[in-house]
């Protein structure tokens, strides 16, 4: 076991965990946000640098701080290891430099992106990035491609966190789908639009944070904000059944897998569940989905963040030599969201 | 028993010999009605004459179209989301390979309408929509028989090519002043640098 400390909220866990692990044991705000790390796929983490942490002091036996800030989903905690997420100015002011990177190829397309509103990147933006953008050049642009008839890619919008292709590596099998090319020019491909029928293939559709990957079956037909989810299950012989429905009145515009708390897939679902069974009288329904910290549907979703922001300026204030931090851009004022 | 203590009996009194001829009552009323042809009249003869109105009135929608022509709208939903009169619907659609001098972006709207009669003309729509497509202008929105003719589609809320519509009596200091946190990168493209706006301004 090791004794860890973030943001002054101490918890004992099991050696091998990783900050980003530890923090989500505590829980709350506190929580770095991640793009490219989710829990149900395996190595993944590590490419988009949105979940990084100040260590302030290196364990107890070395309690020399870590130079750099450390990506907490792949650094694992050592006994008497004192983190700073919130509570460091220099941390938050990296954590918007990441973001200004990660948006500087996305397109600011959010009105016509069927992600808006569930989106992560959006929610990222908001939450830690800046108002404005530096970037004055043009953006990559690609085709949009058809992977099979059902899912569209839109490699405008990708911002190359790896998920869609660890879960094409270990959800479904044949993997046909991968990153060609490197650094700028690197993007997600099929080997020449190679349509991918595999069973399991629309998940890269949940696990996409942002539109790149999005259901060619719910394509424009509403908002997210519009439409109701439901969770529900059938019987399925491929899969576990348990997904979530999006109404819009009387109708399921779409299906998706249900997720857990911090927006990340908790049962893959099959193409035949999400695609083909879009009738009421398929499905059992248990109830309305809770929708807690990932989308703009749960009520007051940026109203509560401005609340924490003003909180975080507050502690700020009181730490030493806190005339002395200057953020700048207005980045964290919240009247400036 | 009464309600309040404020009723009051009415009681029907017996007219008086003058009041019975009934002639100077009619007089006094003519008197009052020939005094009116040399009066000022207050009443003004729109459409011929126009009243003047405020800068920062706000009436007839429009769904303006960029300097080539295509339509801003995207089908976004943030003028119905942010109208506390819910008087906006849309449905969008996807644009075509050869659509694109009709739309900008890649979606559009192809149903969008505004109730004229639950508009309660408070420009949120404007405030909100982040394409700079929708105005309120300064045109009085006609009166019509039925409450069908009352709900405008793009028909009646798209300007047309040839006469575009001018929305810069709004668009004053202090409007912009006000807007200017919008910064609306995304309304720019880099093959023309200069900032995608209205052509009025």
């Amino acid at each position: 076991m090791a004794k860890v400390t973030i943001d002054g909220i101490s918890v004992e866990v099991p050696d091998g965990t990783t900050i980003l692990q530890a923090a989500r044991m505590i829980g709350g705000d506190i929580v770095p946000p991640t793009m490219c790390y989710h829990s149900k796929l395996k190595t993944s983490g590590g490419y988009c640098r949105t979940c990084i942490v100040k260590v302030t002091k290196g364990s107890e036996k070395d309690p020399r701080p870590m130079p750099k800030p450390v990506a907490s989903c792949r650094t694992t905690v050592m006994d008497g290891m004192e983190v700073q997420n919130l509570t460091s100015p220099d941390l938050l002011e990296a954590r918007a430099g990441v973001v200004e990177f990660l948006l500087i190829n996305h397109p600011l397309d959010c009105p016509v992106c069927d992600q808006a509103g569930e989106c992560d990147l959006q929610n990222l933006a908001y939450e830690n990035g800046k108002a404005g953008t530096r970037y004055e050049f043009p953006r990559r642009e690609f085709e949009r491609i058809d992977i099979g008839d059902k899912i569209q890619l839109h490699m405008n919008r990708c911002i190359l966190c790896y998920r869609c292709v660890k879960t094409a590596d270990q959800v479904t099998d044949g993997r046909v789908h991968g990153v060609i090319n490197r650094g700028d020019v690197a993007e997600i491909s099929t080997y020449i639009t190679n349509a991918i029928d595999n069973d399991f293939s629309g998940n890269m559709i949940d696990v996409c944070p942002v539109g790149a990957l999005t259901d060619k079956t719910f394509r424009f037909k509403s908002r997210v904000w519009y439409t109701k989810p439901m969770d529900a299950h059938c019987k399925c012989t491929k899969c576990s059944g348990k997904v979530r429905l999006w109404y819009k009145g009387e109708e399921v515009l779409r299906v998706t897998g249900r997720r857990d708390q911090f927006g990340e897939v908790t049962d893959w679902i099959c193409n035949e569940c999400r695609f083909e069974k879009k009738k009421t009288s398929d499905w059992t329904i248990e109830g309305p989905a809770h929708i807690d910290r990932d989308s703009v549907i749960s009520a007051n979703h940026y109203e509560s963040l401005k609340a924490l922001k003003a909180d975080i300026d507050r502690q700020r204030k009181a730490l030493p030599h806190g005339d002395k931090v200057t953020l700048g851009h207005g980045a964290l004022d919240p009247n400036n969201q | 028993m009464a309600l309040t203590n404020r009723s009051k009996t009415v009681t029907v009194r017996e007219l008086t010999w003058s009041e019975k001829l009934y002639l100077p009552a009619i007089f006094k009323g003519m008197m009052i009605t020939f005094s009116h042809l040399f009066k000022r009249t207050p009443t003004i003869k729109y459409p011929d004459v126009k009243r003047e109105i405020a800068p920062v009135y706000r009436g007839q929608h429009v769904l303006k179209r960029d300097e080539a022509g295509a339509e801003r709208c995207t089908a976004c939903g943030l003028c119905a989301v942010a109208c506390p009169a819910e008087a906006i619907t849309m449905e969008s659609a996807e644009r075509k390979k050869g659509e694109e001098n009709l739309y900008r972006e890649e979606k559009y709207a192809s149903i969008y309408e505004i109730n004229m009669l639950r508009c309660i003309f408070c420009g949120l729509c404007e405030e909100a929509c982040p394409k700079e497509a929708i105005f309120l202008t300064d045109r009085i929105v006609p009166s019509s028989f039925t409450r069908g003719e009352e709900v405008f589609g793009k028909d009646k809320l798209v300007e047309t090519t040839e006469s575009p519509i001018d929305v810069t009596l709004r668009q004053r200091p202090e409007v912009l002043e006000f807007k200017k946190d919008k910064r609306h990168y995304h309304n720019r493209t880099f093959k023309d640098a200069k900032p995608r706006i209205n052509k009025h301004h």
